[in-house]
């Protein structure tokens, strides 16, 4: 009896064993098909997840002060370079007290026009709320939102629609 | 109570209905419309000639008729049935039809009139006939100024279609929209409004600010909407009679997504402040401002239901756009859309029982509806991109909005208004002279 049970168990464990064995294949596959996807998204070198990361659209405030960050689709978390690209923002205006600033926040046309309005205000105020820990009064800082109604690029494509989803820091004096 | 008033109108349409013929079944799709004959209108000389000097239309009695011809064919439910092979002249024909000529033509249903010309007036009187029954099913005559001659043809198409449906009719109306044109990156967007059958366009503004999502009042010619004036998105009204426009309270920030009340004294919208977006009503009348709901989320795209005691909204409250309905005092909220997917732009239907809206699953765009509770989804339409349907007065039809995809180059948008029927068969495109989007039907003009 107590063989048989044993025996049980080491069948138990070499069944364990084969799955352990087939999920990491499966791991592997996977690993396979992400780096596959990675590195095709690595030729466009534009986006990261469905962030846009490249710098076609992006103008300057001053001399590397980029004047924008992106936004993952129906996100309004700030990223690692967003917050950067704002650190550097910030600093700017800092030094530069007299300038005034519009958040234009924007959204991809793959939404409603109507919760596109509230997404855009929602990513501008992200950018604002980060500026403002950052030292610049909040009445330097005015909000605009433009839901999807003024896309930098007009292609229907994923890359074009991350460069769409973005909030713009523009001068307002 | 209902009980008693379901009894009065069975005891009022039985005897009616026990003597016509015809009946024109709306609940389900209708793919065999009903063959029916519009016989030109007629008209003497005298008349002919002096609305051809005033209208510059050679004859008016025809064009009215061709009015009528063509809202019927667009519904989907009638087959107006070609002329050349009517054998009855269109005056005696109105006098008395001989019916054995019309059911040789296959035609169940009969339209005859006459139109004069009369102190200055335009007088048209219509007759519809059952023609298998033989008899008379309405007659009815009006007079108006000669430049309303298009909406006596739309007047004419609504008592029809009430009287052999049942239900009201939907062509004396107009659609309010945005116009637009220019590249997609910098459109340029109009408020303009157009008859029901795409006749008779106005621009409403000249395109200077960016414009959005104009509504109707429902019970008047006043409408609201979202305008960029200033660079302040703030909710507007406007007064389609005299132009006049003002803007919708002080809100300190972006007011959006307006909408009136069902008996047109409030505005119903969105106001945005430090990346939350609630909804808010406010009284024309005494300009009370009335904070709705209050969530951390966004909550949009309000609509009524047409007695006023409930709302139905959009919100992401649950992490994704979702529809949710409460009480009109913004209590007892309850998620209705649970299917696969993203919802948006729900629309409380006329006739109170549905709620129409827009739904993303899969990288496509549908127009659907589902019952108040959230039961019964039904999608009419897919597409690439299309949203915000508004139902016509009756609730039998929906028109929306759809945009093309671009090809690699960013180029081929266009942007145009479609209209569905509930039953989700007599998809069609509204012509509209430039591209169009954000439509709004209006209630029956007349009666």
């Amino acid at each position: 009896m107590k063989k048989l049970r044993i025996r049980n168990i080491d069948q138990g464990a070499i069944m364990k064993l084969n799955k352990i064995l087939k999920n990491t294949l499966l791991i592997i596959f996977a690993c396979f098909a992400l780096s596959a996807c990675a590195t095709s998204k690595k030729t466009t070198g534009q986006m990261q997840g469905d962030v846009y990361t490249g710098t076609d659209t992006v103008e300057y405030l001053a001399s590397g002060v980029p004047d924008r960050v992106f936004f993952a689709t129906n996100e309004s978390v700030l990223t690692t370079a967003s917050r950067e690209t704002l650190r550097k923002q910030a600093a700017y205006l800092r030094k530069n007290s007299k300038i005034t600033v519009v958040l234009e926040g924007h959204a991809d046309e793959r939404g409603t026009r109507e919760y596109n309005l509230a997404l855009g205000e929602r990513r501008a105020n992200a950018a604002k709320d980060y500026l403002m820990t950052y030292g610049i009064s909040s009445d330097r800082i005015s909000v605009l939102s433009y839901g999807k109604e003024r896309p930098v690029d007009s292609g229907s494509n994923p890359l074009a629609w991350s460069k769409n989803r973005r909030s713009v820091t523009v001068k307002a004096n | 109570m209902r009980i008693l008033i379901k009894i009065i109108i069975f005891l009022v349409l039985v005897p009616s209905k026990s003597f016509s013929l015809i009946e024109v079944d709306i609940t389900r799709g209708n793919l065999d419309p009903l063959p029916i004959a519009v016989s030109p209108l007629s008209i003497d000389e005298n008349s002919r000639q002096n609305f051809e000097k005033i209208l510059q239309k050679k004859n008016i009695g025809a064009e009215i008729s061709r009015i009528i011809e063509v809202n019927l064919k667009t519904s989907g439910l009638f087959n107006p049935l070609n002329k050349d092979a009517f054998l009855q002249a269109p005056d005696i024909a109105n006098l008395k039809p001989r019916f054995e000529d019309w059911n040789l033509i296959k035609a169940q249903a009969l339209i005859t009139g006459k139109v004069s010309f009369n102190e200055e007036k335009l007088r048209v009187e219509f007759r519809l006939w059952d023609v298998l029954a033989g008899k008379e099913m309405i007659a009815l005559a009006f007079t108006t100024v000669p430049t309303n001659w298009r909406r006596v043809g739309h007047i004419i198409t609504d008592k029809v279609y009430q009287r052999l449906t049942g239900e009201k009719g939907y062509f004396d109306t107009r659609i309010i929209y945005v116009a637009e044109e220019g590249p997609k990156t910098n459109r340029i967007k109009k408020l303009a409004i157009i008859d029901q059958d795409g006749a008779n366009n106005k621009f409403l503004t000249l395109g200077n600010e960016l414009v959005l999502t104009p509504r109707f009042n429902p019970t008047s010619q006043m409408v609201t909407y979202l305008s960029y004036f200033k660079n302040l998105p703030r909710v507007y009204l406007l007064d389609i009679e005299t132009g006049m426009q003002e803007v919708v309270g002080d809100f300190p920030g972006m007011t959006f997504a307006p909408r009136f009340s069902p008996n047109g004294k409030k505005i119903i919208m969105s106001f945005a402040k430090d990346g939350n977006s609630d909804i808010y009503t406010m009284d024309l009348e005494n300009r009370i401002v009335e904070k709705i709901t209050n969530h951390p989320s966004i909550d949009t795209s309000p609509s009524y239901s047409p007695d006023g005691k409930f709302i139905c909204f959009n919100s992401d409250r649950s992490g994704y756009q979702q529809i949710y309905v409460m009480k009109s005092d913004g209590s007892n909220v309850k998620r209705i859309s649970f299917g696969k997917g993203l919802y948006g732009t729900p629309v409380w239907s006329p006739r109170g029982d549905l709620i129409a809206f827009t739904k993303l699953h899969k990288g496509k765009f549908y127009i659907g509806v589902m019952r108040t509770d959230g039961s019964g989804e039904r999608l009419l339409t897919e597409n690439f991109y299309q949203e915000a349907p508004s139902w016509s007065p009756n609730g039998r039809v929906l028109i929306f909005y759809r945009e093309t995809k671009t090809d690699d180059k960013g180029k081929g948008f266009s942007a145009k208004l479609w209209s569905i029927d509930l039953t989700g068969y007599n998809e069609r495109m509204v012509e509209t002279p430039t591209d169009a989007s954000d439509p709004s039907w209006s209630s029956l003009l007349s009666n």
